[in-house]
């Protein structure tokens, strides 16, 4: 599987490491046992088109990438956190 | 089969070069270009093999990949290699190789014992036959007898002295089979611009065109070949003959390179090359594999595809009988009618299948003077330990006297990496055979592969391919002039489809040669109900051996088909899985093997410990002093020594492996508060505090000390263990969680050199040496930050105990680590400073019950650690909401304690802690030797209930090796309780 890391460019997935489910939303540290117990421990299995987080062990970015799960194509991969407006300009 | 070498001919051979070779023992010569193989048959060795369950005798029935009888070992001692398809393997001087499974000898093999108790061992033996009996009776009467009868090559039992490496390599076009088609694909994509891999299982590039004794351009075909070889690499295209490709894996292919067949090459070139090779499109060419006929006795020695016959005359010069009958089923078979007759070899008889007999392949018949029997088939073999007959059965049948019989059934597309990659195959009735299904994107199919035959069809399809791929990958394409093959009846030869498989009804008609399947097998299997494809497999393990099916998968499934009464497409095939062939560990490997499995982390100060006596450690992926032996010393005695050293006087660690990470920006306070359990935001400039960070579910993660070097600027420590996954860890939660906090965190690990001084003599011992601190107790106290500087060199030095005594940490650009050693064991000297090493640093630890990694094990949590009291409850941070889960304060989790041997005798890390109940309550995490403890045996351990146990005694038992002591539960902070030694 190939992924297109925004500041290295495709790159084998052996580069990357799977960090977890990025279509959730983390709770609020002080928020009730039961939103952080399903948060940590009612993960989903999808099946098909799925966005997750990777690192790229190289250059450290942490990335969405939109995948299917099924035939390993990437759709989409783009940078997030403070560092995706920089990566963006870095590009052009 | 009484082969030997033709007087002419054989293209791939030098004459001029003779090679001696050693096979079961006996030494014989071959020629340079042979394989193991063709240099047998010359020899006339006609029994190569034992059968794997039967150990019935077996020969050459291959000239390729798909050789299921003909399996040897190669080499001796650690270069041992089991399961060789013996024409796979060329011949070089001295090579040394044996027949698998007989015993004493390929002549005689008392196991063959195996064939007269077939019965028994018949299809799912495994299953039912030594079901049942006294309870052990498998395991220990009828298995070890049975592994030491069956089975195939032994593996090597020592270490594999040669080097493997690895290559990584991209191109615009892979074309796999450097055959005709494979050849003009790489041609045409290489003159349109594409950068070009062309990788091909065999010794030279050519396929088929090596045993066509045809003309391509009007050169012969091998020379046209070479060529063509020749000016692909000219051309700038990466051509890798002896170079497998078996596998596809999402997206990217695995290959295997045979680099050198000489083991411990003179030059130092790697025995074998791994390549992961990802392509922008693939051209698929690798061919087709001969079919042979089931029938009774088809596994005689002297039974051989009939295109390997032709390939073993024409290519090696060598004739595989001196008199020969062919029996066949389609017209393409008459090649080797045709070019044995050329070679003056006796082709007695051709039984074809087939009533009718199209007139381009009887006068081929009739040419070579053999006499043709249309409808007919072989009905049985003999011969003792090769062919010496058969018997043909028909209207016109009778006994004939042979010494070989060359088989084909028909042809099977070699399509086992488009199967890999998605491709069901799809049963071709009109070419009654699977072709690919319909090829991933970016690929294109050419050649036999296709199910056309025809080497004329081999070239155009090819070059298309070629021309399709460049054009797929916005190329500019000039259409290529296509070769002109001077072979008037090539076409005419492989023009008609081969007949349906069938095959021939009786006993010991074998199906998989390799694994001893045979008809009836598969019969059985129907009767009994494992009818499916996958159940048939499983149950007779047909195209289960080395060889994955290759010639046997259709036949089964056609004699599978036949006994359901429903076409071959109704029972479906298997989906291929990687290897196409087998693939050695040690290339999958590399040149990552023993030491060289990940990289070594040297601390800046290592060459000065490895010249002092020290014994290292590997911790982590660095390599760490575990104690400085003196003279006569054991580990034991020096540990023991450095620690009390450390109590009495003074001593240096070096604590360079720990993690180490900058944390910077205006939000830095707010995200250490937000990730460790207790506060940091009100920690003041020049101050350090000792953290613990959690988990999301609540369990501890890791701990270690954070150093505020200004108001923005903290030096966060990490365990060594855990370092990576701590950065990576703050990384991921600013990016997804947190973007809106101000911070950076970057790894220093590399940038510190760090050195713990500890012990009553620390203080006087760096006030010697460092320069602009005020060393006094009030000016610097304890968990205080200073910079200074030792010589020129600035350093950080922060008052921190992981010993419980007076220590300071003293933290140095880690190109100045060994001077700044060097100097303070010069201010320590008047004070007999001693180094000391992970093991004293245990005993250290350990005395003042500090946890660390074994008890910090990702299991538990604060509250099992008695650490509790850490976590603010002021705030909110990762892991608090979970860490209070009402089962995770559960008194009766295994708590942290201390243990006191008993007895006097060690504690073993690892041993469980049993009580009266004579269940295990507990585990051994952590011991040592106490010197500060009038030389007690102490140790840390994780008990049920633990605390609320004080006083209890139990016993800590290891039975794997045999020890048993018994202890006292303790508190877990042995020495000196009221830390009053640290804060002198």
């Amino acid at each position: 599987m190939l992924i297109p890391c925004p500041h290295c460019g495709p790159r084998e997935s052996d580069e990357f490491t799977y960090i977890g489910d990025a279509e959730r939303t983390p709770p609020a540290l002080d928020a009730p046992e039961a939103v952080w117990t399903r948060y940590v421990f009612a993960r989903r299995n999808p099946m098909g088109r799925h966005r997750e987080y990777w690192q790229h062990t190289g250059c450290r970015a942490v990335l969405a990438v939109t995948r299917n799960t099924l035939t390993h194509e990437v759709e989409g991969c783009e940078i997030v956190g403070p560092h995706a407006a920089t990566a963006a300009g870095a590009g052009e | 089969m009484t082969g030997y070498r033709l007087a002419t001919g054989g293209s791939g051979i030098d004459r001029t070069r003779r090679l001696g070779f050693t096979f079961a023992g006996r030494p014989y010569g071959g020629l340079a270009g042979d394989t193991l193989a063709s240099a047998l048959i010359a020899n006339g060795v006609g029994v190569v093999g034992r059968s794997f369950k039967y150990h019935r005798p077996r020969g050459v029935t291959a000239a390729g990949p798909e050789e299921a009888g003909a399996l040897v070992s190669l080499g001796e001692g650690g270069r041992h290699e089991p399961n060789a398809k013996a024409p796979m393997v060329p011949l070089v001087e001295g090579l040394v190789a044996d027949g698998q499974n007989a015993w004493p000898s390929l002549g005689f093999d008392v196991g063959a014992i195996n064939g007269l108790a077939g019965p028994l061992i018949s299809a799912g033996f495994y299953y039912k036959t030594f079901i049942g009996g006294p309870r052990g009776t498998w395991t220990r009467l009828f298995e070890p007898v049975i592994r030491r009868a069956a089975g195939m090559g032994r593996a090597a039992t020592t270490p594999d002295p040669d080097r493997y490496e690895t290559m990584n390599a991209t191109c615009d076009v892979l074309v796999i089979g450097a055959g005709p088609a494979g050849l003009m694909a790489a041609t045409a994509a290489l003159a349109a611009g594409a950068r070009v891999i062309l990788a091909d299982e065999r010794e030279r590039p050519g396929g088929a065109l090596l045993h066509d004794l045809s003309e391509v351009d009007g050169v012969p075909a091998p020379d046209f070949a070479a060529a063509t070889a020749a000016r692909l690499t000219d051309g700038g295209a990466v051509v890798l003959p002896r170079t497998t490709v078996y596998g596809h894996y999402d997206g990217r292919f695995g290959a295997v390179e045979r680099v050198v067949d000489h083991p411990g090459d003179p030059h130092g070139l790697p025995r074998q090359r791994h390549w992961q090779i990802r392509a922008r499109h693939v051209v698929l060419a690798t061919g087709a594999i001969e079919r042979p006929i089931v029938f009774p006795g088809n596994d005689r020695p002297g039974v051989m595809l009939a295109d390997a016959a032709r390939a073993y005359a024409n290519r090696y010069g060598v004739a595989v009988g001196r008199r020969v009958a062919v029996f066949a089923a389609h017209d393409g078979a008459y090649r080797t009618v045709r070019d044995l007759a050329a070679a003056g070899i006796d082709v007695a008889a051709v039984v074809d299948a087939r009533p009718a007999v199209p007139a381009a392949a009887a006068s081929l018949a009739e040419a070579a003077g053999a006499r043709l029997f249309a409808g007919h088939h072989v009905g049985a073999t003999r011969g003792r330990k090769g062919l010496a007959g058969l018997t043909v059965a028909g209207a016109d049948g009778g006994s004939i006297a042979v010494d070989a019989l060359l088989v084909s059934g028909g042809y099977t597309p070699t399509l086992h990496l488009a199967s890999q990659a998605g491709a069901r195959p799809q049963w071709d009735d009109a070419l009654a055979a699977f072709r690919p299904g319909p090829l991933p994107e970016g690929w294109t199919a050419a050649g036999a592969v296709t199910g056309r035959y025809a080497t004329t069809d081999a070239l155009e399809t090819g070059a298309a391919a070629g021309e399709a791929a460049a054009a797929a990958l916005g190329r500019t394409v000039a259409p290529l002039a296509r070769p002109a093959l001077a072979a008037a009846d090539d076409a005419a030869l492989t023009a008609t489809a081969p007949a349906a498989p069938f095959h021939v009804a009786g006993k010991k008609a074998f199906v998989d040669l390799e694994h001893d399947v045979t008809s009836a097998d598969i019969a059985l299997a129907h009767d009994e109900g494992f009818q499916a494809v996958e159940h048939l497999k499983r149950y007779t393990t047909l195209g289960m051996a080395t060889d994955q099916g290759k010639t046997s998968n259709v036949n089964g499934l056609a004699i599978m088909a036949e006994h359901l009464g429903a076409p071959i497409p109704t029972v479906g095939t298997t989906r291929f899985r990687p290897p196409y062939t087998p693939v050695a560990l040690g290339a999958l490997a590399g040149a990552e093997t023993g030491a060289h499995v990940r990289p070594t982390r040297l601390t800046p100060m290592h060459d000065w410990h490895a010249t002092h006596g020290a014994v290292f450690v590997a911790t982590g992926a660095w390599l760490r002093p575990r104690a400085y032996l003196r003279p006569g010393e054991g580990v034991r005695e020096a540990y023991i020594r450095e620690a009390a050293t450390v109590r009495t006087g003074v001593g240096i660690v070096d604590v360079s492996s720990l993690g180490k990470i900058e944390v910077a920006g205006p939000d830095a306070a707010t995200l250490l508060d937000r990730v460790y359990a207790n506060g940091f935001a009100k920690l003041p400039v020049g101050r350090a505090r000792y953290g613990v960070m959690l988990r999301e579910d609540g369990v501890v993660f890791d701990d270690g000390t954070t150093w505020r070097l200004g108001e923005t600027r903290f030096l966060m420590t990490t365990t060594t263990a855990n370092a990576a996954a701590v950065l990576s860890h703050l990384e991921v939660l600013l990016a997804t969680a947190w973007p809106d906090l101000r911070v950076h965190v970057t790894s220093t690990t590399e940038q510190w050199a760090g050195m713990a001084v500890a012990g009553p003599l620390a203080r006087t011992t760096l006030a010697a040496t460092v320069a602009g601190i005020d060393f006094a107790n009030e000016a610097f106290p304890f968990m205080a930050v200073r910079e200074g500087a030792i010589g020129e060199v600035p350093v950080i030095v922060a008052r921190l105990s992981f010993s419980g005594e007076l220590a300071y940490e003293v933290y140095c650009g880690a190109h100045h680590g060994a001077a700044v050693w060097e100097r303070i064991m010069a201010a320590g000297a008047v004070h007999e400073i001693a180094p000391y090493g992970v093991e004293a640093l245990g005993t250290l630890r350990i005395e003042k019950g500090h946890v660390s990694g074994p008890e910090l094990d990702g299991r538990t949590t604060l509250y099992d650690l008695g650490l509790e009291r850490m976590a603010s409850a002021k705030k909110a941070f990762v892991g608090s909401v979970l860490m209070r889960r009402p089962a995770l304060r559960d008194p009766a989790r295994k708590r942290f304690v201390g243990l006191v041997s008993l007895d006097g005798k060690p504690i073993r890390s690892g041993a469980h802690l049993v009580g009266p109940s004579g269940r295990s309550e507990g585990h051994v995490t952590s011991t040592t030797h106490s010197p500060a403890l009038a030389g007690a045996e102490i140790a840390l351990a994780l008990l049920s209930g633990g605390p609320d146990r004080i006083g209890e005694e139990l016993l800590a038992t290891d039975p794997v090796r045999g020890n048993a002591v018994p202890v006292r539960v303790a508190d877990p902070l042995f020495f000196d309780k009221d830390g009053s030694r640290m804060h002198v």
